[in-house]
């Protein structure tokens, strides 16, 4: 990017620059008081930036790291830190692009389900740090869904943590197996439901069926027109069931039967 | 289960600040002993970065803890020496932390993080020439009118030196604190580091700062390697315990300036809280040592 015309390159453009760039070049203008080759100190600045970066997709992303192991893992980071540097000073957003980076790292590509788990463990990341909405109580989403009255124009939002991730892999069997050091078999589709209930992060396995419906409730469509949704995807599907698993983990956080409600809004509490 | 933030009873009044006490770096492996045992800590820090999140368990945590503790918010992301204006989103949203945990102390560092629109996540060293003075301080002014609060700004760790450097570290220090009236965070173990690193006496060198301004100290580890010549290059790390040498200035510093507010920080390779608590207790007696 061009400078003031006629200025000399930043300085801290220039030391950027030495940071992120594949070779270990020092920046000039720097020095060491004992004579030291000053590489040999700026070394020191390169490997924090990397190696705090690396550490912060690592603790994002263990299940990702346990499918490749360490060294395989560090070295896709470091590629990954070097292309795409964080753009805020939020650490706990970093690597929200991890995930498609994978699909598109070529040795990556003997893994085809990594790319799907690393979306699988964004996920929770995400849901870790959501926004904190009250739930309703179970008995008034009872009540609600008992009274007969505009059922169908009846529109649930749900808790701010909770996505859906459909994948043609097994994701949810492989994040699972590697929480307890089980066996897994990563080849047949599933989808994921990922959730903070409490303050705890919970992944489920749902049907199609429930993922149509859940997505549809997120952009905000009337209960009868979700179960339509939920229908078309998969003639299996079990209201009450999904209803079930949505009610008793605290997602429904309001009910509405007019039509304004916003797909992705996030209600504060008072 | 109800698990919303608890609701906070700290007053946005005037918030008092750090108790002359040892404090530790509040980290989530700990956030379930600490409230659980009640340990008799001064004061506990955080890093403002990891709870700028809208929700979830640092929140829960973070709010019970303050309702029994001191806080102090330490910066770790703010760039206060980048070349380019401060991050004004950033800086609303320290606003709101602070609004929300109405903490004792708000510290940030002599450094630069970002570039552009890059973030590089380490605190990088700064030239001391006059333009890198005037622009430091513009931003600290800016940092304390929108806190509305004083700041306090730590010396840095360095690694290497800049020829455009017209000021030493020390001076460039002073006239900060002279031109903007914020205080000194006096990370001893940065002294040590810098020190070593660059062939300096620190004793010296803490001299040589305006030690009237001092409002915390900051206490770590550093991990050790070699540079081209084979000289010892020291690297702050936080990831061990504090060495002998630091704890030795530490007690130079305390009979200049008497009890400061100290914080153990450790943020590598985190130890069992006990291990921490150890490291707190050990300040605490330094701190008594000096106390009229």
């Amino acid at each position: 990017m061009a400078s003031v015309a006629g200025a000399l390159m930043s300085l801290q453009a220039d030391f950027t620059n030495a940071l992120l760039a594949p070779d270990s070049a020092c920046p000039k203008g720097l020095f060491s008081s004992n004579g030291a080759d000053p590489a040999s100190r700026f070394a020191v600045y390169r490997n924090n930036v990397h190696s705090s970066l690396i550490n912060a997709l690592a603790a994002a992303y263990p299940v990702t790291l346990q499918l490749v192991g360490d060294e395989f893992f560090r070295a896709t980071a470091g590629v990954y830190v070097q292309d795409l540097p964080p753009t805020s000073p939020l650490i706990s957003e970093y690597g929200s692009t991890f995930s498609d980076f994978i699909q598109g790292f070529e040795p990556a590509a003997s893994v085809p389900y990594l790319a799907d788990i690393a979306r699988l463990e964004r996920l929770r990341v995400r849901a870790y740090h959501a926004a904190d909405v009250q739930p309703l109580e179970p008995h008034a989403v009872l009540r609600h869904l008992q009274s007969p009255t505009d059922l169908g124009q009846l529109r649930l939002q749900l808790h701010p943590s909770l996505a859906t991730l459909s994948s043609t892999y097994a994701i949810v069997a492989v994040w699972a197996a590697h929480q307890n050091a089980a066996n897994w078999d990563p080849w047949h589709p599933e989808s994921a439901l990922v959730l903070r209930h409490g303050l705890a992060v919970k992944v489920f396995a749902i049907d199609s069926g429930s993922v149509a419906f859940i997505n549809s409730l997120n952009q905000g469509t009337g209960l009868e027109t979700a179960v339509e949704h939920a229908l078309e995807a998969s003639a299996e599907f079990d209201l009450n069931h999904c209803l079930r698993l949505l009610i008793s983990h605290d997602a429904i956080t309001h009910l509405h039967t007019e039509q304004k409600v916003s797909p992705c809004a996030h209600p504060l509490r008072a | 289960m109800m698990t919303l933030s608890p609701q906070h009873t700290v007053s946005p009044a005037q918030v008092p600040g750090l108790p002359l006490r040892a404090g530790l770096g509040l980290k989530n492996e700990h956030f379930i002993e600490v409230l659980e045992t009640f340990p008799d800590i001064g004061f506990f820090e955080v890093h403002a970065e990891n709870y700028m999140v809208a929700g979830g368990p640092f929140h829960h945590y973070l709010g019970l803890i303050r309702e029994q503790y001191p806080l102090s918010l330490h910066g770790v992301g703010l760039s206060i020496g980048g070349e380019g204006p401060l991050n004004r989103e950033h800086l609303a949203r320290l606003a709101a932390l602070i609004e929300r945990y109405q903490p004792h102390s708000f510290s940030e560092h002599l450094a630069w993080s970002s570039h552009g629109p890059v973030f590089l996540n380490d605190l990088l060293p700064l030239a001391y020439d006059a333009a890198t003075l005037q622009r430091v301080c513009e931003h600290i002014d800016q940092v304390q009118n929108t806190l509305k609060r004083p700041m306090l700004l730590e010396n840095p760790s360095t690694y290497l030196q800049f020829q455009h450097s017209t000021l030493d570290e020390t001076d460039f220090i002073s006239q900060i604190i002279r031109r903007t009236g914020c205080g000194l965070l006096l990370d001893v173990n940065n002294v040590y580091v810098s020190c070593i690193n660059h062939q300096r006496d620190p004793l010296a060198y803490i001299d040589a700062l305006p030690l009237f301004a001092v409002g915390e100290i900051h206490l770590a580890g550093f991990a050790e390697d070699t540079d081209s010549l084979g000289d010892r290059l020291l690297i702050d790390d936080h990831g061990a315990p504090i060495d002998n040498e630091v704890w030795q200035l530490y007690e130079q510093v305390l009979t200049r300036v008497g009890p400061v507010p100290t914080l153990i920080e450790r943020d590598n390779q985190v130890p069992a809280f006990r291990v921490l608590q150890a490291e707190a207790q050990q300040a605490e007696w330094h701190l008594s040592q000096v106390r009229s």
